[in-house]
């Protein structure tokens, strides 16, 4: 595939959120290429724990009846960027459940595209951002359903959690649908966590870092649900959870 | 010694006074019930003893076992002895009661010096305590009060309040939202788990119906912020035929 060698600028609307300088010192990103046969299933996992600054592009193909079940998670990098462009054939079905976690001035961002190119392909997408300090959150997701991708049904499910007021989540669903009989659904939200719930599970003698981390793994808990190694990425994700719930300001 | 010693206690929810010199002394092995009309400030004593954020206390003062309890953050009232249930149970969705309450007991008797239950300690002892207040075990595995009806959530504190086990618990409209035979169980669950010479119980309650199951030992009405009248359990009989205005 061809790499693309000039380093964008904001104005390119896929990378608006990013922290461009980040970026340049990690750019070109050269693409993954990931195929899943026809027929065939597979499971992935990107988890970037490390610091400074990490870029990822996945370029994914689906063949006909292929099934990939994809989990992300991006907890330590000062800027980490995970592209995913998907492509699904005919009855394809592409899972993706995505974490990420951050705090300081770290900017994460998630960005997808998937393009439904066949009949009665399947997608869905679970992401769940958790934000302390002055830490920047994006996702952009983009659900392309091409002409005579009929039987398509594609979900996104986009949660931010602010832990604190000076923290930014960016969220951008978008629909490109060029078929008729197509099923999308897609929620986004960008919330607090209930004070109420707080007040609750400390009144029964949970002091308050251990209550929220309880609530945060719960928020995140749907993104690797039933994934293979779900114990692992658990795991992984509390202790950052817990590092937020701390550095928090 | 005095389990808790209420002085003079006025707060506010917002900019708005609620309670205006609250005063009210509860010995261990007695059961005091507080009544009152809607917006007496019932729920405000509970949320302010339990210390809900929101509440502001501007005078007056709180002893609890010997301590300040108004410096204290919410878990360590818990820890200290202290147990609120709540008129309305707070859904949470993903955290089940089971891992939540292992850990809220382990972080009181963390705050005691004590040994963390093991997992198979706190399951047994979870079970026995669901079987008190007639609940399936199962249920305790889902997530806190979601999908609960009114009845099971009220059961679930009454549980909850089983494996804690404190010192003082502060009952905040337990019967509302109960059918007969749910009164009935949370009222003998209330009674088989802080009917003790060691411990008390703060009832809030509009209504005499608790009262049957639950015998209080003292009776005050709550109007305008302060008790105006206080007396033993006949006194909520004449609530119950006359009404709050006529007797307070």
């Amino acid at each position: 595939m061809n790499v693309e060698l000039t380093l964008p600028t904001r104005k390119d609307e896929d990378f608006r959120y990013a922290d461009i300088e980040a970026l340049g010192t990690v750019w070109p990103v050269p693409g993954e290429e990931i195929e899943v046969a026809a027929g065939q299933e597979d499971t992935r996992q990107v988890i970037e724990l490390g610091e400074g600054a990490v870029a990822r592009h996945l370029d994914i193909r689906l063949e006909k009846g292929a099934k990939l079940d994809l989990r992300v998670l991006t907890a330590g990098p000062g800027y980490g960027r995970i592209a995913i462009d998907v492509r699904l054939g005919e009855g394809a079905d592409f899972t993706l459940g995505a974490a990420q976690l951050a705090t300081g001035r770290e900017t994460l961002e998630i960005v997808t595209k998937v393009t439904h190119a066949g009949l009665n392909a399947t997608s869905s997408q679970i992401v769940r951002t958790v934000l302390a300090g002055h830490a920047t959150g994006t996702y952009l997701g983009c659900i392309a359903v091409e002409r005579g991708a009929d039987g398509t049904d594609a979900e996104q499910s986009v949660r931010a959690m602010l832990l604190d007021r000076t923290a930014t989540a960016n969220a951008r669903p978008e629909l490109e649908i060029y078929a008729d009989d197509v099923k999308a659904a897609h929620g986004c939200a960008v919330g607090e966590l209930d004070q109420q719930g707080l007040f609750y599970l400390m009144s029964r003698g949970l002091p308050p870092a251990t209550a929220k981390k309880l609530m945060l793994q719960a928020f995140i808990a749907e993104a690797f649900s039933g994934a293979p190694g779900e114990e692992a990425l658990d795991t992984a994700a509390l202790e950052r959870l817990e590092t937020l719930v701390e550095t928090g300001l | 010694m005095t389990l808790l010693k209420i002085d003079n206690l006025q707060a506010c929810v917002g900019d708005k006074p609620i309670l205006k010199g609250l005063s009210l002394t509860i010995n261990p092995g007695e059961i005091h019930a507080i009544m009152g009309p809607n917006g007496a400030g019932k729920s405000t004593t509970g949320y302010v003893l339990g210390g809900r954020p929101g509440y502001t206390v501007t005078g007056g003062s709180v002893e609890f076992m010997g301590q300040d309890l108004m410096e204290l953050e919410p878990h360590e009232r818990a820890a200290l002895g202290l147990f609120l249930g709540f008129q309305y149970p707070v859904e949470i969705p993903g955290v089940s009661f089971v891992q939540f309450l292992r850990e809220a007991a382990n972080a009181q008797r963390k705050g005691r010096g004590e040994e963390p239950y093991s997992g198979g300690e706190f399951l047994k002892l979870a079970k026995e305590k669901a079987g008190l207040l007639k609940m399936d075990m199962d249920m305790l595995k889902r997530p806190v009060n979601v999908g609960f009806s009114g009845g099971e959530k009220k059961r679930a504190e009454m549980v909850q309040m089983g494996i804690l086990d404190p010192k003082l618990a502060i009952l905040d409209e337990t019967d509302s939202g109960l059918d007969i035979d749910a009164l009935r169980i949370c009222g003998e669950g209330i009674n088989s788990i802080m009917r003790a010479p060691d411990k008390a119980v703060l009832l809030i309650t509009h209504y005499q119906r608790l009262l049957d199951y639950v015998k209080p030992d003292f009776v005050h009405v709550l109007a305008g912020g302060r008790i105006v009248k206080s007396g033993g359990p006949e006194l909520a009989l004449e609530l119950e035929e006359q009404g709050y205005e006529a007797v307070a």
